[in-house]
């Protein structure tokens, strides 16, 4: 028999190692499935992991699927933290690409300057604002932001939709539901030659260095950790729960509008039916996989990025549909989750005599 | 007045998979525990019927798939949140981020493949009377299945003793074990009895609402069914009437369009969702009926004592 025995202290060793214990067994898991699905384990891995990064613009693609994670991951992990579990990042990711996109296609022949910074605000603010609604909703009248946020984020890919396919398509686009394409002016430029990489990378860096200080230097910080561990506590010392909801709500909203934008200014360069392979939910994972720690997260959003174009490559090269991404994330998820019980127990084998002792 | 049957039967099509898998998850909630994995569970039902029912060509059969498969993946959920004490609400998101994969991994197999939608029981002379005929004895078995299951339910939460220590375990998992109840043996079968509900609920859409297999094709059935169980205040009187409501608001949005109603199938489309909002606003303003009827130990993860 298992049995789990209390530690007295969580072994910050095994924070640390749970992710990379639940990286192998999740590979050891897809070799077995690859098997199961008649193909060589050993070569669909490589196809999966290996082949996705081994040439620069590979690694840059890598770069480009990283940089909406991570950003969005950053503002989610804050939320968690202080467990407030904003789900609908995917549909504020969409609002922002909204408000953002629909300014480009405004001026969509303009030359200005000043084009990309206004869609940088009004993307934060579309974010923002999908984010906001939650969050009125939880503190205003008690309503689970887990159910309202992912709930919104239909209405807002239902709004695209609405957006592309009506009075937002391109009227020389051959009846294709795809808005005109974004004028140079409205897209983001390329930070490395010969790659898709763009400025969103360099600001997913800045986001993760804010987040750092913010979550480890500020008393903001300090506040979202107490509120999340110890609710009791923090309502004694005048920590006040609502306005941690607020603040990062609005926080991970502004962000997951970001990622939004940089999406539709930067690798497509239009607005479409569908922006996002599901952005917004994988950040969740990767908000964990990282430890809900910024420099954790810049990592998990990597890996994470990897399973998307192990995903596209599996799909060329082995046959497979692009959907085994998802149950490879869900997969190490689990996993994940399951090692974090080492982190709090020791695992003992054996069942417990009367005396007490470990037979 | 032509419409009102096929309306009342489009309605009852599509509050049946709601009913099913909000039942499931309104059972595992009263034993406090929270699995937001419904959406993948009935995914992964409704493949699972699917391919059985296109590759066996029973029906029947498809039906226990589906429920075992949605079983299956609650146990992974259950090991998971009871025996490794892993978060409940984390552990809820990834059932469904890895439902929405394996069922499109599976399903890719089946797309395009046609089945014979799920057989009414046609009970001659009775199902013939003109309007209640169709609507009362026409139906296919899961709806007769959902309402009974909902109803028992109700009366297995009140009046049986088995429901009493369920209810127990769920409001104070501390003193139900003091008295020597096993807390997590009754939740692994209350999350158990959850993950067929949410299974059958998968299968019926895939079965009998849309014969056919599509990616993602609860689009969202699953969290509108956790928000029917708020709804509801976790009682299952209620779960009913909410069940039918929500179908009749999709199915509302579908008639708008043939009839003519001038407004983008996308707005019409939202409302479900909008409804889902409304919905939850309203009943959690209520701060004293949350609170008299929610299991108490919602989402805590329990470790006896040793």
């Amino acid at each position: 028999m298992i049995r789990l025995e209390p530690r007295r202290q969580h072994s910050q060793k095994m924070v640390y190692l749970s992710p990379l214990l639940a990286i192998l067994l999740t590979l050891i898991t897809g070799a077995i499935i690859f098997a199961f699905m008649g193909k060589d384990p050993i070569e669909a891995l490589y196809t999966f992991f290996i082949m996705p990064i081994n040439n620069a613009y590979g690694v840059g693609e890598l770069f480009v699927k990283a940089t909406p994670l991570v950003i969005i991951a950053v503002g989610l992990a804050m939320g968690f933290r202080a467990n407030v579990w904003n789900i609908g990042a995917e549909g504020q990711l969409t609002m922002g690409a909204i408000f953002g996109g629909g300014l480009a296609l405004a001026f969509y022949d303009s030359e200005s300057a000043l084009l990309l910074p206004g869609m940088f605000v009004l993307a934060a603010i579309g974010g923002t604002f999908w984010a906001a609604i939650p969050a009125w909703l939880r503190t205003r009248f008690n309503a689970n932001e887990i159910l309202t946020s992912l709930m919104l984020t239909y209405v807002a890919t239902l709004f695209l939709s609405y957006l592309v396919y009506g009075p937002w398509r391109n009227p020389e686009g051959f009846s294709f539901p795809e808005s005109r394409a974004f004028p140079d002016a409205a897209l983001l430029p390329i930070i490395y030659d010969g790659t898709r990489v763009h400025l969103g990378a360099i600001f997913a860096l800045l986001i993760v260095a804010g987040g750092w200080v913010l979550l480890t230097k500020s008393v903001v910080g300090f506040q979202l950790r107490v509120v999340g561990q110890a609710p009791q506590a923090a309502r004694h010392v005048g920590f006040r729960q609502k306005r941690m909801v607020w603040f990062t709500l609005l926080l991970s909203g502004a962000l997951s509008g970001l990622a939004g934008m940089f999406e539709v200014a930067g690798p497509i360069g239009q607005l479409q039916p569908s922006i996002s392979p599901g952005y917004g939910f994988t950040a969740i994972i990767v908000a964990f996989l990282g430890r809900l720690h910024p420099i954790g997260i810049l990592f998990a959003g990597l890996v994470m990025a990897l399973t998307y174009l192990g995903g596209e490559l599996a799909q060329i090269g082995l046959g497979l549909p692009s959907a085994v991404t998802g149950l490879f994330q869900g997969i190490l998820l689990f996993f994940l989750l399951a090692c974090d019980v080492l982190t709090k127990y020791r695992v003992r084998f054996g069942t417990v005599s009367k005396s007490g002792e470990t037979a | 007045m032509d419409w009102i049957v096929p309306f009342i039967l489009t309605v009852i099509t599509a509050s049946t998979p709601l009913l099913l898998a909000a039942t499931g998850e309104l059972i595992t909630e009263k034993s406090g525990v929270l699995n937001l994995g419904v959406e993948g569970m009935m995914l992964i039902g409704a493949i699972a019927g699917f391919a059985i029912t296109a590759s066996t060509g029973s029906a029947t059969l498809g039906i226990f798939a589906a429920a075992i498969a949605g079983m299956v993946t609650a146990l992974v959920f259950a090991f998971l949140t009871l025996t490794l004490m892993a978060n409940q609400v984390a552990t809820g998101l990834a059932l469904t981020i890895f439902g929405v994969g394996i069922s499109a991994l599976v399903g890719s197999g089946f797309v395009g493949f046609a089945i014979e939608p799920l057989p009414a029981l046609n009970i001659p002379v009775i199902s013939d009377i003109p309007v209640i005929g169709p609507i009362l004895f026409g139906q296919d078995f899961l709806v007769y299945f959902s309402i009974f299951m909902v109803l028992a339910s109700g009366w297995f939460l009140t009046r049986t003793r088995a429901g009493l220590i369920l209810k127990a375990v769920g409001d104070s998992h501390d003193s139900a074990h003091a008295i020597g109840y096993n807390v997590i043996r009754i939740r692994y079968m209350a999350t158990l009895f959850g993950g067929a509900m949410s299974g059958l609920g998968g299968a019926y859409l895939s079965l009998a609402y849309t014969p056919m297999w599509a990616e993602n094709m609860t689009a969202g059935r699953g969290w509108i069914a956790l928000a029917l169980v708020v709804f509801a205040t976790w009682r299952p009187g209620r779960l009913l009437a909410g069940a039918y409501m929500f179908g009749c608001i999709s199915v509302l949005q579908l008639h708008a369009q043939s009839a003519g109603i001038n407004v983008p199938s996308q707005f019409m489309s939202m409302l479900p969702y909008l409804a889902t909002v409304v919905v939850l606003v309203i009943i959690s303003s209520d701060y004293t009926k949350i609170r008299l009827n929610a299991p108490a130990c919602i989402g805590k993860a329990f470790r006896p004592a040793q």
